[in-house]
């Protein structure tokens, strides 16, 4: 009896994180591994050992994100699943895109991208339904249509992959090369971040917000494809064929997704807290709000193409009208949206998340500028810019964990952020020249 | 003792002030705001063009504040050199308490001390003290908690720790980022800086050769350290030197070896578009025993004796052309078969002069997206030819454009007057395709400011230039155009029934007029001279007269040409023959403006092409990397890890005991909430499912 008793001790609180692991978290794991070695087998001799570093590195990365996030294990499947089925419907022929029924319509890289923007759009409107009317249902096929969506997205990227390679042997790359890519790439990260918060926080009361500014980079994206034609897939330019590129823009896109998601919990933030003072319309803020708007419609007028103005109107009318609803709908505010510390705390993570890879997207991103341009720093308009975000959320992280700030103040600065962040991500490629134009307008 | 404190305050009251949040975070933010100077304002553009765009006031106060060069400016570096001191500041005040907060456990907490935290539970076991706190000790020693204990009075304190790196992680993302500025500054040309401000170093602002740019203004392999520097290197030549361009002159660095370009080469996609440039290089220095050859490309540096050598840009390095100039405007003189170079020039006799050809610029490809390619067959090249600068690095060519058009190889000259005044013409070999017809193409501008004009020269059915050539020799040969304006002079004439010499005279000699200012002047000289001398309500008459009179000549001229050739069939002018007239009357008509005596023919050449390359020596990058590295590192520690603390205190209560559990964690209080409270329900479990 005493044995076990010493034993009980011995083992009690001893659980290994493998142990936690369901058999189903190792058969996935194994599946990965898999994977990652058939295609090394399969395409070592193209690859340099940077690229072998990266494939398997990027498997273990996914099998550790899966672990964490169980969630994330069905995606990944889901995604594999659809893409190799796609590329096996493809076969050798590019042609096919035009003549399979599910290439045509559900799965080559540019139908895909189409169900991706429509049900990102229809789970903004969604999203905005459940603001008005908050029942358990709404908020799950919201919820499910943002999934989806972020699975067709990575389809659409999976897919163009493959179909680059189609177009021709040297033409082949990873699609993170062109501003219409990293849209794409944006929306999805985007979209998967909030996810991670909605399910950590249970509250879907930030979704409306969340995917409005997907929906804006969505309205891009279709100006982009139908006005410019920037779906084409075109060959890269020398300076672009490293492996660097796989690795320094998703790192890129983190940042920036989770900078975009830290600014909409801040609108949020202080909707409740608006609404926690006695709500109403008539406070200076809602002013200030408005002019806001403004700024998003001036800022629009920059665009020479009327149909990215009026997108654009639309989604900042959107925008405030939803912000006018909720300053009127105290209880509602109250009842619903997450405390207001959390919502901090969020917004906190959101934007520590953000900064981490964005620190190490700028790292790499400085290495792979010595690598290709001489110099691991130039100051290079694009490099500049990223500077200037990097030191706007440094000093925000030192506000808040040394000054111990909290609350409005930041959120207003988060929001603010997002308007620096847009500037390095758009808005150096539209008016700044510089070596880093490869997304221009 | 007095005295001594006294004498430290103000230094503390200076680290306090240094090593102020407030000071870095103003900081931080002045900093981002003067970085966006030099992203809207193009920076160490010529001084040239900030005149023209700013006007010479504000040119010289934005000089006088660097804003040219905002990022090497002393203002610049010094709000640098204050967040760096800010920064070591911060570190030297906080980071021995950190280190020392990492390894101290707190054993002298008292219960009152702990009855307070928001984390706190309380049992009260029938387990002996002994029992307890080896069940506490290993159940927190498993979850991976390190503890210290301590017994007085009976009572046990144990003091437990997790995450302790976080405090680590706030020390390396600080000096992470003193040792990035440390290998920055290592790469900065402070040193350089130094030698021209005393005077040791003076930048050399005229266009001259290497070997005679001045001492002062050339620096020994050994005198600098860090710099970045470029070359253009044509094929089969060598060179030990670069040039470091700086504000609005350069210096001339020499290299402890030397470096030959073999061969560059291009390689171009199916689409035209580039997809590689790699240089042959050879590398002779004394401590090799032969050359070492090596090949780089964009993104494949080649890293020697510490210097790396980069793939820039490339340019044409000398190719020479087999030419041939045709005179245009003076009958009587044959072609001349000349050789050109580029970048050399060479002299060329004319009617007006002995001008010079100044050879610029060769391209074996001219690649035109096809949309840029207008229905008026105008090439519009955006303003400025994109360089081989910007190809390489990346830079235009990145846009997404559809299909590609090659307009095949083609050159840039200057022709200068004897005045002085030059025009740039660009030629195009072979002739392009434009709606099913075939036309050389020639471009002029009188100023680089300028899009080029094109002038179109329809091919001939031998897809030759010649019979444009010989159409328009004979145009200007008066007594051809003689002989044919009386043909059809006396041929309207008589179809009209009237004979009068002396008007046929007259009628020949305005036809002649009329040709000879056409083809040196275009319908604009046609035009100037009836407003010149025609009163206004007789113009539009006269005009259409002129241009009847006109039309008659250059067809039966054409006619003549045709037959000369033996080209007309029985069926008479084909409608070939017929567009080949159009496209020529209108190339005949713009040829006035066109501002040269000859027509230059490319007939072969040689490429010889240069490879623009970057040689940098940068010791400092490795220290910057470890410095990025400290600071990836750091700010993941600081974020993902939180530093914990937890506190058991025992005490014998009758034959058992009491145990107070409290903790608290550095960061994300909600997140240590939870952690804390599953480590209390665990316990809990255990104990009640024991009893």
């Amino acid at each position: 009896m005493a044995v076990t008793k010493e034993q009980l001790n011995e083992n009690f609180g001893k659980q290994s994180f493998f142990k936690q692991l369901s058999p189903f978290d190792w058969i996935w794991a194994a599946v990965l591994l898999f994977g990652a070695g058939f295609a090394w087998n399969k395409y070592s001799a193209l690859m340099d050992h940077y690229e072998v570093g990266i494939l398997f590195g990027t498997a273990l990365a996914l099998i550790a994100l899966g672990w964490y996030w169980k969630a994330t294990r069905y995606l990944m499947i889901a995604i594999a699943a659809v893409s190799l089925f796609a590329v096996s419907l493809y076969g050798n022929d590019l042609g096919q895109a035009e003549q399979n029924f599910f290439l045509m319509f559900l799965f080559s890289s540019q139908s895909a991208t189409m169900w991706m923007s429509a049900l990102f759009v229809m789970a903004t409107v969604v999203y905005f339904v459940y603001l008005v009317r908050p029942n358990e249902f709404i908020g799950r096929i919201a919820t499910a249509m943002v999934w989806v969506a972020t699975t067709m997205g990575f389809v659409g990227l999976m897919v163009r992959w493959r179909e680059s390679y189609l177009i021709s042997h040297d033409i082949g790359h990873i699609p993170v090369s062109n501003l219409y890519e990293v849209f794409i790439l944006f929306a999805i990260i985007t979209a998967l971040i909030y996810l991670f918060y909605e399910a950590r926080t249970r509250t879907k009361a930030m979704g409306a917000f969340v995917l409005l500014v997907i929906s804006a980079s969505i309205a891009f994206l279709l100006w982009y494809h139908f006005e410019k034609g920037a779906h084409e897939i075109e060959p890269l330019v020398p300076a672009l064929q490293s492996y660097w590129m796989k690795i320094h823009v998703p790192a890129n896109f983190v940042g920036y997704g989770a900078f975009a998601l830290a600014a909409m919990l801040g609108v949020l933030y202080l909707i409740r807290e608006n609404a926690a003072r006695g709500g109403g319309t008539s406070k200076i803020w809602m002013v200030v709000m408005n002019l806001v708007g403004l700024g998003i419609l001036g800022y629009a007028l920059f665009f020479v193409s009327s149909t990215v103005n009026t997108l654009i109107f639309v989604v900042s009318a959107l925008f405030l009208l939803a912000i006018y609803y909720l300053s009127i709908q105290k209880q509602r505010v109250l009842s619903y949206f997450p405390p207001a510390e959390t919502i901090d705390e969020v917004m906190h993570k959101s934007i520590a998340l953000g900064f981490a890879f964005f620190t190490v997207a700028t790292v790499l991103g400085a290495m792979w500028a010595a690598e290709a341009w001489g110099g691991y720093w130039s100051w290079d308009p694009k490099e500049t810019w990223a500077l200037i975000v990097w030191l706007n959320y440094a000093a925000w992280l030192h506000m808040r964990l040394t000054k111990g700030w909290r609350g409005a103040p930041l959120a207003w600065w988060a929001i603010i952020g997002l308007f620096v962040t847009t500037f390095a991500f758009l808005g150096v490629n539209m008016f700044l020249s510089g070596l880093h134009s490869y997304g221009e307008l | 003792m007095v005295n001594k404190s006294k004498q430290q305050k103000p230094v503390r009251l200076w680290l306090e002030f240094l090593g102020s949040m407030n000071l870095a975070i103003t900081i931080l933010v002045v900093v981002a705001v003067a970085s966006v100077i030099g992203t809207v304002l193009q920076q160490n553009q010529p001084y040239q063009d900030y005149i023209i765009k700013f006007g010479p006031y504000w040119h010289e106060i934005f000089k006088a504040l660097d804003l040219y060069d905002v990022y090497s400016a002393l203002w610049f570096l010094l709000l640098l050199g204050f967040l760096l001191l800010s920064t070591s500041v911060c570190i030297y005040r906080n980071g021995p308490s950190m280190l020392r907060d990492m390894q101290h456990y707190r054993l002298t907490m008292k219960e009152k001390s702990l009855r307070v935290m928001r984390n706190f539970r309380e049992w009260t076991l029938d387990d002996a003290p002994e029992s307890v706190e080896r069940t506490f000790a290993g159940y927190l020693k498993n979850k991976g908690y390190r503890v210290r204990r301590k017994t007085a009075d009976g009572t046990t304190v144990m003091a437990f720790m997790k995450g302790h790196m976080n405090r680590l992680g706030y020390l390396f993302t600080h000096v992470g980022i003193v040792v990035i500025c440390v290998g920055g500054l290592m790469d900065g040309n402070l040193n350089l800086s130094a030698k021209e401000w005393l005077g040791n170093l003076k930048l050399e602002t005229r266009d001259i050769s290497a070997s005679e740019v001045p001492d002062v203004s050339r620096l020994g392999p050994g005198d600098n350290w860090s710099f970045r520097g470029s070359i253009t290197l044509p094929e089969d030549s060598v060179s030990n030197l670069v040039f470091l361009n700086i504000r609005d002159g350069y210096l001339v660095q020499e290299l402890p070896f030397a470096v030959e370009l073999k061969e560059f080469r291009v390689e171009y996609y199916d689409s035209g578009q580039p997809k590689s440039f790699e240089s042959d290089l050879l590398i002779h220095d004394d401590q090799l025993d032969e050359p070492l050859e090596e090949t780089i490309a964009v993104n494949h540096p080649l890293i020697y004796r510490g210097h790396a050598i980069y793939q820039a840009s490339f340019a044409d390095g000398g190719t020479s052309m087999e030419l041939t100039a045709w005179p245009l405007f003076d009958s009587a003189s044959e072609p001349v078969e000349l050789e050109g170079k580029v970048n050399a020039q060479r002299e060329i006799e004319t009617p007006d002069g002995t001008m010079a050809i100044e050879f610029q610029d060769f391209q074996q490809f001219n690649v035109f997206p096809a949309e840029q390619v207008t229905e008026a067959g105008e090439v519009e090249h955006g303003g400025e030819a994109v360089s081989g600068s910007d190809m390489v690095r990346g830079g235009e060519m990145g846009r997404s454009d559809k299909k590609f058009v090659n307009f095949g190889p083609s050159f840039t000259f200057k022709l200068r007057r004897p005045s002085g005044e030059a025009r740039e013409y660009v030629n195009y070999m072979a002739p392009v395709e434009q709606e099913g017809r075939y036309f050389f193409l020639s471009g002029m501008r009188e100023s680089q400011a300028e899009p080029f004009r094109y002038l179109h020269i329809p091919a001939d059915d031998k897809m030759s230039i010649d019979r444009f050539l010989r159409f328009h020799s004979w145009l200007n040969d008066e007594a051809r155009v003689r002989h044919v304006a009386k043909q059809s002079a006396s041929q309207a004439m008589s179809s009209a029934d009237i004979q009068d010499e002396a008007m046929l005279q007259n009628i020949v000699t305005s036809m002649v007029r009329l040709t000879n200012e056409f083809v040196r002047g275009g319908y604009q000289a046609i035009d100037q001279r009836i407003r010149e001398t025609v009163p206004e309500q007789q113009q539009a008459q006269v005009a259409e007269t002129y241009l009847k009179i006109l039309n008659s000549v250059l067809e039966n001229m054409y006619w003549e040409l045709l037959e000369d050739e033996g080209a007309v069939s029985e069926a008479g002018i084909t409608p070939e023959q017929d567009r080949w007239f159009e496209d020529a009357i209108n190339a005949l008509a713009s040829m006035g403006p066109y501002g040269s005596p000859f027509y230059l023919q490319l007939s072969d050449f040689d490429l010889r092409e240069a490879s623009g390359l970057q040689i940098t020596r940068s010791p400092g990058k490795n220290v910057v990397y470890l410095g990025c590295v400290m600071l990836m590192v750091g700010i993941f520690m600081m974020f993902y890890i939180t530093h914990q603390r937890l506190w058991v205190m025992i005490r014998p209560e009758g034959q058992g005991s009491r145990v107070m559990l409290a903790g608290m964690g550095n960061r994300n209080q909600r997140d240590f909430n939870k952690v804390f409270d599953s480590l209390g329900d665990e316990l809990d479990q255990h104990y009640s499912s024991r009893q």
